[in-house]
């Protein structure tokens, strides 16, 4: 039997069907509001007090107060809220010192020496080397399955020991060149020494904890003293409501300041929309197919290159993306620090895209792409492409499956998927997905010697060795890989037009993300 | 003969909830994915998601946890969400709360507005009234609930601001708050009023017509006592019917009135189990509802029979 195909329907999920009902309930509305209200412009000098509210898209029963099983964005909120982390990745996804102020290697970068700054948590207890041990074994403890552990595991632990309150001396399994990726991993939070409960959670983040309704919402109060300074608001509430159309509406209505992750259709809405100002969090996520190359067609590196040729990424981006992106070329980490902007922009070419088709021999041959409804844009970026590909002689037919094990099917089964990928570090990338050892290799690129020149850029402590590493390697993903990246999405937010001084250059899971210490309500 | 009656149907209910549940129980087991694949997310580690699974004990075999689970049922206990962790029975009893709130008030609202809109357009047949009502109803029955609800909270809420927008970050009884009620329980009720009104309308008509009516006419009984004393209770069974279809509707929780009001009730609980295929709390959700259901067509099938005892048993 065949498989059931719905390349030729167009997809209308439920949440973009109530997002266009949003926006046309914005439409309805601007007609009956007067026009011509402007807002009033935030005032330049920072003002303290009130209380800020921001809404996330929590995932209701699957809250959590524990930092290290932090998931949700919402999650993250709390988690910035109430903690910290030795390292935070900027805006250009570099490593910005936090509890950390400084980490130095031995000469092969097995052994690193981190500094931590004065500070403290909210019941006074001064941060030391001991509660940094501490929250490192319980996350890398195998029978706590916690996520960040599969960035820390570099770290040997036990070997690992405090050379004095301050400072904390980290061995390294293997050579590590840059541990402070690992340190300002997603959920590799700080937590007092001995913290088991979590039901009145203290860190040593901007805000202390009130009270908490999983589901609902978390207060959090002003921290006087946190070490960078304390938050201009008194009083930050994460709240949480699944539904798109309820954050914005909770958002027009006053309810909240702050409404994270909008729809596209809806951020342009409200684009011009005087009583919401959209923030972008830029390139925050990498929109790509993966080709396996370790099995028929794509092993054939002619096909790969035609698939690369024949993807138009501007009507992808225009399509899919509603232009809130950029496109791509095929490398991840667009701007990111290491990024290989130096290698030329692919662009469409359907004479060359037919010629190495015609070459490889694969012009009868019905590949099959699989993608799944659960994740917004995949299946539309798939029926794209399939029909990009007819234009160039290819077929590909699209199978939509079931979401929840779509990860876990893709990484081994099929030969193109529909793959994304939030920011992160270009190494944490590479070290995940490119290696011969990764566990999430979704395009089974086994190379050896890429392989030593991922080796040479964790061995080396010198920048230029590294950098020209990572250029060796992205230039051979570049030319040969099977990631085909065709473009990079902002997160979208609304925020209320009182609401100043939040971060405007941050991509998602980024220092500047979701954090409300620096914000102020005008 | 009544009590009788009763006793059957509860029995009958209480081997339909067990069934229900075993069903239900096959099929989430059925289900592709599991807590521990939703839990490690996108895009995860292979060898977290096993550790995951032994840590939350999704390894056993599926007819022990099955039956640890029933176990725990028969001694009061829910379990624990393998989700969250926290005790099902506590995360049922907090969306159980919004969830009655709106479907009592709707009750209230319903009923006596959909026999009023019933009760004229069948006296009033063929007049501007009756057409009008009729008009009404059918353009409202035909309009979804989200439209609906999207338009009031732009015109009511968001433009002329009489109303909360949404439920976000508000605390306390929903009852005490009618700013945050009143929207989501006029949506809700829209569609019940004109299928219940219709209904009400045709069979009242039916009655109306009938010998036995026309006879009570002739006797000299004024017309009001006529329509409310004497035809009304005998065409109000298939109401009684439609009603315990309504209220089961409504106690499920209506997961689109939840979710644009942001009002955390059963049905966007359901959502969030079945998705992140949480098994405990999804049994614990299916137990209420069986036991709802059951419940409340039992309630109605014994009001009906009061109603009516010479149409027999409905069973």
């Amino acid at each position: 039997m065949n498989p059931v195909t719905l390349s030729a329907l167009p997809h209308l999920s439920r949440r973009s069907f109530l997002g266009l009902g949003a926006a046309a309930g914005a439409v309805l509305l601007g007609a009956c509001s007067t026009s011509g209200e402007t807002a009033p412009a935030p005032t330049a000098a920072p003002r303290d007090g009130g209380r800020l509210r921001a809404v996330f898209a929590g995932g209701g029963a699957q809250e959590v107060l524990d930092p290290h099983k932090t998931n949700l964005y919402a999650d993250v909120a709390r988690a910035n809220a109430l903690y910290d982390k030795l390292v935070e990745y900027g805006d250009d996804l570099g490593p910005v010192p936090r509890l950390a102020t400084a980490w130095h290697p031995n000469a092969d970068a097995t052994t690193w020496t981190v500094k931590l700054r004065p500070a403290v948590f909210h019941d006074g207890r001064p941060v030391r080397a001991a509660d940094v041990l501490y929250s490192y074994q319980r996350i890398l403890n195998p029978a706590n399955a916690l996520r960040p552990r599969a960035s820390l595991e570099v770290i040997d632990i036990a070997r690992s020991r405090a050379l004095d309150d301050h400072t904390i001396e980290f061995v390294c399994a293997r050579p590590c060149g840059e541990l402070a990726n690992v340190l300002a991993a997603f959920g590799a939070y700080i937590i007092p020494e001995g913290t088991t409960d979590f039901s009145r959670p203290i860190g040593s983040g901007p805000f202390t904890f009130v009270s908490f309704e999983p589901g609902r919402s978390l207060v959090t109060a002003r921290f006087p003293d946190y070490w960078d300074g304390a938050p201009h608001v008194d009083e930050l509430e994460i709240l949480t409501a699944p539904d798109e159309t309820a954050r914005i509406n909770a958002l027009l209505g006053g309810q909240v300041d702050y409404a994270d992750d909008l729809g596209v259709t809806s951020a342009r809405t409200y684009e011009s929309d005087a009583r919401m100002q959209i923030l972008r969090s830029p390139r925050s996520a990498m929109s790509a197919f993966a080709m396996k190359v370790d099995r028929p067609p794509f092993d054939n590196v002619d096909l790969r290159r035609a698939m690369f040729a024949l993807v138009d990424r501007e009507e992808l981006v225009t399509t899919v993306l509603g232009s809130t992106g950029v496109v791509g070329n095929d490398l991840f980490g667009k701007d990111a620090k290491y990024y290989a902007a130096d290698l030329p922009q692919r662009a469409l070419d359907l004479d060359e895209a037919e010629a190495l088709i015609r070459k490889a021999g694969v012009r009868n041959t019905t590949i099959e792409l699989q993608t799944t409804g659960a994740t917004n844009g995949f299946v539309e970026a798939a029926n794209i492409l399939a029909e990009q590909a007819g234009r160039a002689g290819l077929k590909i037919e699209v199978k939509v499956t079931e979401g929840s094990t779509y990860w876990t099917r893709t990484l081994d089964e099929g030969v193109l998927s529909s793959f994304r990928s939030g920011a992160m570090p270009i190494e944490t990338h590479l070290a995940q997905r490119m290696l011969s050892t990764s566990a999430k290799n979704y395009t089974q690129w086994r190379r050896p010697e890429f392989d030593a020149l991922f080796a040479t850029a964790s061995e080396t402590t010198d920048e230029n060795i590294r950098a020209r590493a990572y250029q060796q390697m992205q230039s051979q993903l570049h030319s040969e890989g099977g990631l085909l990246v065709w473009g990079f999405s902002d997160g979208l937010h609304g925020m209320a037009p009182h609401l100043a001084g939040m971060a405007e250059n941050a991509p998602s899971n980024t220092l500047g993300y979701a954090r409300f210490d620096r914000a102020w309500l005008s | 003969m009544l009590a009788r009656y009763a006793g059957t149907r509860l029995t009958v209910g209480l081997v339909q909830v067990l069934g229900v549940l075993v069903v239900v129980f096959s099929i989430a087991a059925a289900l592709p994915g599991d807590a521990a694949v939703v839990i490690a997310g996108d895009d995860a580690d292979p060898r977290r998601i096993a550790q995951l699974r032994e840590l939350l004990g999704l390894d056993r075999p599926l007819s022990v946890q099955f039956g640890d689970w029933l176990t725990g049922l028969l001694g009061g206990d829910l379990g624990t969400s393998v989700v969250s962790g926290r005790p099902v029975t506590a995360m049922l009893g907090s969306a159980l709360a919004p969830t009655l709130t709106l479907a009592a008030l709707a009750f209230v609202v319903l009923v006596p507005l959909a026999l009023l809109l019933g009760v004229v357009a069948a006296v009033r047949r063929g007049h501007r009234v009756h057409r009008a009502v009729t008009a009404l109803t059918v353009a409202f029955y035909a309009a979804p609930e989200f439209a609906v609800a999207i338009v009031l909270v732009a015109v009511f809420a968001v433009g002329l601001g009489w109303f909360a927008p949404t439920a976000v970050g508000a605390g306390g009884p929903l009852l005490m708050q009618p700013e945050l009620w009143v929207l989501p329980v006029l949506v809700l009720v829209i569609r019940p009023v004109c299928s219940l009104s219709r209904l009400v309308r045709s069979s009242l008509i039916t009655t109306l017509d009938s010998e036995y009516i026309r006879h009570t006419r002739r006797l000299g009984v004024p017309v009001r006592r006529v329509i409310w004393r004497h035809a009304l209770p005998g065409s109000l069974t298939p109401a009684t019917q439609h009603l315990a279809r309504v209220a089961d509707w409504l106690l499920g929780g209506v997961v689109v009135v939840e979710a644009v009001f942001a009002l955390g009730g059963l049905g966007q609980l359901l959502v969030s189990a079945v998705s992140s295929r949480d098994i405990p709390l999804l049994m614990g959700l299916v137990t209420v509802f069986a036991m709802i259901t059951v419940a409340v067509n039992t309630v109605a099938d014994i009001v009906a029979f009061q109603l009516n005892p010479t149409a027999g048993l409905a069973s």
